[in-house]
């Protein structure tokens, strides 16, 4: 009796004693999970910060600024993980974030330097095909759009990579996108609402080719042993996407979220994103083994105020262009 | 009791209109663009195609499993509430390995040289939507037939009716009174289809409003466009649960004692028509299921240990939105079967009403009180209630309504009240359409994913958001083998409480 | 003593009136043509048609009000009068508690009147495994055991054989004037009412008319009766 009296007060003492500091995250799902970087970014951040990580789900990458503006400045996030520079412009405007007082992320193909949102991974979109079944992969959308191979995309109004794709056609052809998305109408074989659905119909064998990343082989080659899976090189260049973390100005652990935001440049951090993530890591860290075979020759990314005001009008070019 | 159904008719039109409410104020207003009117256009017309081919290939098939006895029909019967409960992208994977590109049948078209078909389009929906929806028309046009006491039958036998009269005098009343809510129901389940129209749709021209709506809160944070699109999806839902209010007529065919007795088997071409739809109902059921969890069983064997505590987590939100979805839709079942009729619509409108704007809503209204993460499961407990609610009614209504005309005066005559009546009556005349609401909500729960993903932090993950995380990451053969454990638990779930309520039925 | 004060019944297309009383323990038939209101008459006073103005008495106690289980009386309907799912037994048991959660002795009470109503060992049948007669006796059981002092019954036994009714009604009469309750009894035949009633009430023209002595009714029928009658 009187030792559970003792471990009773002593419970009670041990919060009082011990205030550890938390560092909320927001993230999106697949970060967080046990798949993905989160487990082993929270082990490692949470052995030099005595603080107490917690990752908050914000649904998946798209969705993730929503929540961000439906909580405003109550949010109890400290730091935000995983928008991408199609979506930084209205980030800042929503003007919750505060300056990250980190230098510019060193290992990016073009230079990406915004006080408020800093880069932690990266890769170029790229379709993906079975070297076995197409040995001869189109060579550029003008090739694809020729050929009677059957493409799965992601849609551009609820997914990520879908409105990657989107930019990257504008960025490649300007003014001549419209005549490029209904060359390529015949192609698609549909248009799936995320990128895993796209992933699914081509891993069973639904479609020649689907849109993801340059990195997306790796996983294959490192994860299941498969050399099948390749990227196809498009002449018009490969459309970027950056993904950023950034600091809420509310945060109450300012101190907490900056270290966090360098700590997400170290090698401890970088080093888990390629095997989880299958991004390339933003700092110039070794590729593990077989991660990478070739790199496209051209890199496209609008700036972020470009790739916000062009949104809408590239969208509506593309619903006409496909509905027609 | 009337007042109890009263007020939970009442907090089930709060529940659908607050969210949206909340999202609206949030707003300052409502908003719509040029491009809404094309996407309802779509919207309208795939939902109004798809529930009246579901309809009227569940009738034949009903009236088949209703007067035929054959090996197996029992297992068919609870297997009609199979593709209901599939993740959405299972059965697509399932259709697409029939009737996909390298699928069966256009292997087997382009093998004897002919044109092969392509899924993808309007038709595509339509077949997806039809595979999910007919086994459920299928089961309460089924429960219809079923409430047709055997001594009508009887009395049609002896005055030598044909199948013909015995389908005018019986049958057709019969129709008219439970196929105005079954329309309504797959018509308002068709309307915010999101995944499937996409998928299936092949591109833009398929834009529905669900998808209008995910445009407008995710990408574009313009939260008064989305509370326009929801409202315009609810009053659409809402004005196909009216006009299914104002169509049905009551058949009325009073008690029976019953008896049990086999209906009427008619033979010649009638046999062949029978066989021709219970053939048809097995393929069709069986073959996109098959074909999509029979390759995956293998990887059972080596799931990743994460999968197990999501599972438990699954099961005891189902079971919990069961137990609250059964208690809701029997009170408001037999409040509507003593007069109060716009329970009805209480009870539809959940339908119609958009998951995301439900979650954003609820969201919105919460999270100035409490942190959202630590309600994700009461919430999503809430949630499934809410959107299982309709189908569980409209399951009971018509024997409710029976039993109600049949011996609701010689129950009221004998004092027969409350919890007594509840157990003496209600429960064992229903047993039957009480276990299979009881099933399909329970499987409904174990696959939702909807708003667990708005709410949920990294310890809650349930099983359907543990395989959207597998797949994310890659792992879609992973995935596939814990789709396959999901589907199983769901089944299991639903077989269970389906034979229960059948057996237990008095 | 049941008193019915200047009760108006109306529906769409149908009225009845009724201002009358009977005497505690009467056998009262009621009489007269199809659709004229005999059922809606029961029905009022049942507790399942409120009547539109008009109170309705049971000795000083207003029925307005009462559930129709509360009213101090038992009604037989045309045919549902056991529920199919629930053995005899529980069917009848109902009748002392409608939770059927009872005690030995009431179980004890249970089998005695199923013994006296001749079913005596039947107990744990369902109703579909009976005949007719022995479903119209059951539900009679059920009403003894309920003993209210008002029994109304609504043509329970119209679909019984002549042998077979004459039998019930003799052990309606025989329960009635051993209880002293007061029996209201439609019927379309008025050898029925001549053969038990002690009073008749005829319900013709929107009028459910004052009870009157059966033999003398009969005897000098007013040109309503007669009309039915096919005199």
């Amino acid at each position: 009796m009187r030792i559970s009296l003792a471990a009773f007060i002593s419970c009670l003492a041990i919060p009082a004693a011990a205030e550890t500091p938390v560092l909320t995250v927001l993230t999106y799902d697949s970060f967080i999970s046990e798949w993905g970087p989160g487990p082993a970014v929270e082990k490692a951040f949470e052995s030099i910060c005595s603080c107490d990580v917690r990752f908050v789900s914000g649904g998946d990458g798209a969705s993730l600024l929503a929540r961000l503006q439906l909580e405003g400045a109550s949010s109890e996030a400290d730091v935000v993980l995983g928008l991408d520079t199609n979506l930084t412009a209205a980030a800042e405007a929503t003007g919750l974030f505060a300056p990250h007082g980190q230098p510019a992320a060193n290992a990016l193909p073009t230079a990406y330097d915004n006080a408020l949102f800093l880069p932690y991974d990266w890769s170029w979109f790229a379709f993906v095909y079975d070297k076995t079944k197409h040995p001869n992969p189109p060579k550029s959308f003008e090739e694809l759009a020729a050929s009677d191979l059957k493409v799965v995309i992601q849609d551009p109004r609820s997914s990520t990579p879908g409105l990657g794709l989107l930019l990257w056609v504008k960025a490649a052809y300007g003014d001549r996108a419209a005549e490029i998305w209904t060359g390529l109408s015949d192609n698609i074989l549909t248009v799936t609402p995320g990128w895993s659905e796209a992933y699914g119909l081509f891993t069973e064998g639904e479609a020649d080719m689907v849109l993801s990343y340059v990195t997306s082989p790796a996983y294959h080659r490192i994860g299941e042993q498969d050399d099948t899976k390749d990227w196809a090189p498009f002449s018009e260049g490969h459309y970027l996407q950056v993904e950023v973390s950034g600091i809420l100005a509310n945060s109450d652990q300012p101190e907490l979220a900056q270290a966090f935001m360098a700590f997400t440049q170290s090698p401890e951090f970088q080093s888990v994103i390629p095997e989880t993530n299958w991004m390339y890591p933003a700092t110039d860290i070794a590729l593990p083994e077989g991660f990478e075979t070739t790199r496209p020759e051209k890199s496209l990314l609008f700036s972020d105020v470009e790739a916000q005001s062009t949104r809408q009008a590239a969208l509506e070019e593309w619903q006409s262009s496909l509905s027609q | 009791m009337a007042k109890l159904a009263v007020a939970i008719g009442l907090f089930a039109l709060i529940l659908v209109t607050a969210p949206l409410v909340a999202v609206a104020y949030r707003a300052g207003g409502l908003g719509l663009s040029a491009a809404d009117w094309s996407a309802l256009r779509f919207t309208l017309w795939q939902a109004l195609l798809s529930a009246i081919l579901s309809v009227l290939l569940a009738i034949p098939v009903a009236k088949a499993l209703s007067r035929r006895h054959f090996f197996g029909r029992s297992t068919l019967i609870t297997l009609l509430g199979a593709p209901f409960l599939l993740p959405v992208i299972v059965a697509v994977m399932g259709l697409l390995a029939l009737f996909g590109r390298s699928g069966v049948l256009n292997t087997a078209l382009s093998a004897l040289g002919l044109p092969t078909l392509s899924i993808y389009g309007l038709q595509g929906v339509l077949i997806a939507h039809v595979f999910l929806n007919f086994p459920l028309a299928t089961r309460m046009i089924l429960q219809g037939w079923q409430a047709i006491p055997a001594e009508r039958f009887r009395l049609a036998e002896s005055l030598s009716f044909t199948p013909r009269e015995i389908h005018r005098h019986l049958e057709r009343p019969m129709l008219i009174e439970v196929l105005p809510g079954t329309f309504a129901t797959i018509f308002a389940m068709c309307l915010t289809s999101f995944a499937v129209a996409l998928i299936l749709g092949g591109g833009p021209r398929a834009t529905t409003l669900e998808l209008a709506i995910y445009q407008a809160v995710r990408f574009e944070f313009d939260l008064a466009h989305a509370a326009g699109l929801a409202l315009l999806q609810v009053l659409v839902g809402g004005l196909a649960a009216l006009v299914a209010w104002i169509a049905a007529r009551q058949a009325g065919f009073g008690a029976g004692l019953d008896r049990r007795l086999p209906l009427p088997a008619p033979t010649g071409w009638r046999l062949w028509l029978d066989s021709t739809a219970i053939l048809f109902a097995t393929l069709f059921l069986l073959g996109p299921m098959l074909a999509v969890l029979l390759p995956a069983i293998s990887g059972l064997l080596d799931l990743p240990s994460q999968v197990w505590p999501a599972l438990a987590r699954s099961l005891a939100v189902a079971l919990g939105s069961t137990l609250l979805t059964c208690v809701t839709a029997l009170v408001l079942a037999l409040g509507a079967a003593r007069g109060q009729r716009w329970l009805d619509i209480a009870a539809t409108l959940p339908l119609a009403t958009s998951g995301l704007v439900l979650g954003t809503g609820l969201f919105v209204l919460l999270q100035p009180l409490i942190p959202p993460a630590s309600l994700a499961l009461p919430v999503t407990l809430l949630v499934n209630t809410l959107l299982a609610l309709p189908f569980a009614y409209r399951l009971l209504l018509p024997e409710a309504r029976a039993l109600e005309t049949d011996y609701g005066r010689l129950a009221d005559s004998l004092g027969l009240h409350g919890l007594a009546r509840l157990r003496l009556l209600s429960l064992p005349r229903l047993a039957r359409p009480l276990g299979f609401s009881a099933g399909l909500t329970a499987a409904l729960s174990m696959g939702d994913l909807g708003v667990i993903a708005l709410f949920a932090s990294e310890s809650q993950a349930t099983l359907p958001l543990v395989i959207q995380r597998l797949s994310g990451a890659y792992k879609q053969d992973v995935a596939a083998a814990a789709s396959v454990l999901l589907v199983a638990s769901s089944f299991a779930l639903f077989w269970l409480f389906d034979r229960k309520g059948r057996n237990a039925q008095a | 003593m049941l008193r019915l004060e200047a009760v108006e019944l109306a529906q769409e297309g149908f009225h009845l009136s009724a201002d009358w009383e009977l005497p505690q323990g009467a056998i009262v038939a009621v009489i007269g043509p199809s659709g004229a209101g005999k059922s809606s008459l029961l029905s009022a006073i049942a507790g399942f048609f409120p009547p539109v103005s008009g109170e309705i008495y049971v000795g000083e106690q207003s029925l307005s009000g009462l559930s129709p289980g509360a009213r101090p009386l038992t009604i037989l309907f045309q045919d549902q009068n056991l529920f199919p799912h629930l053995t005899l037994a529980e069917n009848i048991g109902l009748g002392l508690h409608p939770s059927l959660k009872l005690s030995k002795a009431e179980q004890a009470r249970v089998a005695e009147v199923l013994e006296q109503v001749d079913l005596a060992g039947l107990g744990e049948r369902k109703p579909a495994q009976l005949s007719g007669g022995q479903l119209a006796r059951a539900a009679l059981a059920r009403a003894m055991l309920r003993a209210r002092p008002i029994l109304l019954l609504d043509e329970p036994f119209a679909a019984l054989g002549p042998a077979l009714k004459i039998e019930m009604l003799a052990l309606v009469e025989k329960v009635a004037r051993a209880s002293g309750a007061t029996v209201l009894m439609v019927t379309h035949d008025p050898a029925d009412a001549q053969r038990i009633a002690d009073l008749t009430v005829l319900v013709s023209d929107g009028t459910a008319h004052a009870p009157a002595p059966t033999e003398a009714l009969f005897a000098n029928p007013p040109a309503a009766l007669q009309a039915y009658l096919g005199q």
